[in-house]
Parts: structure tokens; C-alpha cells; sequence
């Protein structure tokens, strides 16, 4: 995919959506072998202070790459990207990665775009909220 | 009982100093194709990562790593072995005598990227503590440090910079 026009602040980017769990997880740690018992245990999850076991927050770190990916096609170029963990992704959650244009800097050879990013629950709560700089090739 | 403090006159001292440097193994397409099917399950991952003969017709010339890859997964080339027991704290790593804590979160990430990873890549990260903080939260006294990892491929370049903090209670 190539962008075909210089997006303007404000637009929001296209959503991800994922029904997470131990079959979102457990692929996630037979990846990066991140099998942490609070990720893969509800008693190790509920001893840590939560009502089950969660998912990492490396994943929601993916799924916050994944939505400007898609976003900014294969011409684009994630130039920074941050995160705050703020909530748990706890089992049998839907998590929602989303994304919002804050500034756009267009240059003659490649424009830069600024994006709030975020991951959020079913209820709309902020998961990993987070800030994001990308870069693709000037529309012509 | 809580703690006044997790922060040691002898953590303090350690901030600043280098704790960690790996080299990873050449990275391989199986372990990229393998991570971007993890990360977008239950989707397809995009055939850049995945597809050679694709690729190649890219910008990229070639398949290249989602940019959240991690090449040190399961096992470093160097040091050499496996991982066993979980986490080996930073302050061990340092000889810095560990804080009494149970549980560790992962609070968030600001990284900056540089060239991306390809098959055949072998990663160098060199890891340096930057800092503690600590405060009142929920769950108890809560302890915040922070660290710089700089990863760059074998040619010296830089692949991402990454400052992560580490959330203990």
C-alpha cells in the first residue's frame, strides 16, 4: 500500500481488533519465550493483584506497530514510538488498537506525520496509550 | 512490612553503568515469519514478512523484521545459553544487592528506529541504567527504573534505541 494524499489532523487511522487470551498469549511467548506465570496463570495473575492472568505489555507494543503499519503502508517509515502500560489486559478482553493524527509535517522528498496511538479495552479504557512519528514519500 | 525505600545508596551509585551487552544469532526468516504470525494472530501478517518473492518487489528489497522483533529471544549467541529461572535482575547483573520486591510490570517503552533487521542480521544490544524512581501506588511502594538498550547490526548501524522502564513492587 502507498499513501496517495497528505493526511490531515485529526484523522483517525484505521482500528485493529483483537480478542485476546492464551491463544493471543502463549503465541506471544513461544516468540519472544516470555512464559511469565502472571501471563499464563490466573492464581499467578490474581497473586500479583489482578482478577486473572494478563497479557504482556511487548504485545500491546505490537499491536500499537501493527495499527501505524497498516495505517501508513509499506513506504512508510515508524520513525519513534512510545507507550505508557496503563491498564492490564486481563483474559477475555477485546482490545482495540487505534490511532489519531495530531501534527503533519509535509517535505518535498517525505512528509512527517505525528499520531497519538493507543490500545483500549471494550469499555473504552486506555490500555497502553502512546505516541508515535512516522514518515512516508510525499503524495505527488 | 513496606519498605521507606527500594533505592539503595548502592543502586544509586550504579546508575549510569553499562549492565548488559549481547550479540544475537543471524537472524533467520523463520524467526521473523514466526513472530509476525504470534503478532497478528488470528490475521494473516503482511507479506513483507513472510514472502521473499514479495518482498523482493518492495521498497525493501527483501523480507525485513517487524520493527518490534526481538532477535534475543530464547538465546543469545553471546553470552551463549538459555535462560533459566526468569528474570535475572539488572541490579544482579551490576553485583548491586537486588530490592526486596516480588512482582515486575513493564511501564513503557520510547524507542527511536534506525535501519530495519533483515535475514542474516546479527544484532548487538548494549544496555546501560539510567535511573530509579519510586512512589506510592495501589499495589504498594512502587519502584521505577529505567534503562537505554542500543541495538545495531553488524555493520555498526543503528537499528533502534530504546529507553524502557521496569515497574517493581
Amino acid at each position: 500500500m502507498t499513501r496517495t494524499e497528505i493526511p490531515e489532523v485529526g484523522e483517525e487511522i484505521p482500528a485493529i481488533v483483537r480478542q485476546t487470551g492464551f491463544h493471543n498469549w502463549n503465541r506471544y511467548a513461544a516468540v519472544n519465550d516470555e512464559f511469565v506465570p502472571i501471563h499464563m496463570d490466573d492464581e499467578a495473575g490474581q497473586a500479583a493483584g489482578y482478577a486473572t492472568a494478563f497479557g504482556m505489555g511487548n504485545l500491546q507494543w505490537s499491536y500499537l506497530h501493527n495499527v501505524v503499519r497498516e495505517w501508513m503502508g509499506e513506504r512508510g517509515t515508524i520513525e519513534r514510538l512510545s507507550c505508557q502500560f496503563r491498564g492490564p489486559n486481563l483474559k477475555g478482553q477485546t482490545v482495540t488498537g487505534r490511532g489519531r493524527v495530531t501534527a503533519v509535517r509535509p517535505g518535498p522528498q517525505r512528509t512527517e506525520v505525528d499520531l497519538e496511538v493507543w490500545t483500549e479495552n471494550q469499555e473504552g479504557k486506555p490500555l497502553a496509550p502512546g505516541n508515535a512519528t512516522v514518515s512516508f514519500p510525499t503524495p505527488a | 512490612m513496606i519498605p521507606k525505600s527500594h533505592i539503595s545508596a548502592e543502586m544509586t551509585a550504579a546508575v549510569g553503568r553499562e549492565f548488559g551487552q549481547r550479540r544475537s544469532f543471524p537472524i533467520s526468516e523463520s524467526d521473523i515469519r514466526k513472530w509476525a504470525i504470534a503478532v497478528y494472530y488470528p490475521e494473516d501478517p503482511p507479506r513483507l514478512f513472510w514472502d521473499a518473492a514479495y518482498a523482493a518487489t518492495t521498497i525493501h528489497g527483501g523480507i525485513v523484521a517487524p520493527e518490534d522483533f526481538n532477535p534475543f529471544a530464547w538465546m543469545s549467541a553471546d553470552p551463549p545459553g538459555i535462560r533459566h529461572g526468569g528474570y535475572v535482575g539488572l541490579e544482579a547483573t551490576l553485583g548491586v544487592e537486588p530490592p526486596q520486591t516480588e512482582f515486575m510490570l513493564n511501564g513503557g517503552l520510547e524507542v527511536t528506529y534506525g535501519t530495519r533487521m533483515r535475514p542474516g542480521d546479527v544484532i548487538t544490544s548494549v544496555s546501560t541504567l539510567t535511573g530509579y524512581q519510586e512512589r506510592q501506588g495501589r499495589l504498594g511502594l512502587m519502584l521505577f527504573s529505567t534503562q537505554l538498550d542500543r541495538w545495531t547490526n553488524q555493520d555498526d548501524v543503528l537499528v533502534k534505541s530504546t529507553s524502557m522502564t521496569l515497574i517493581r513492587y
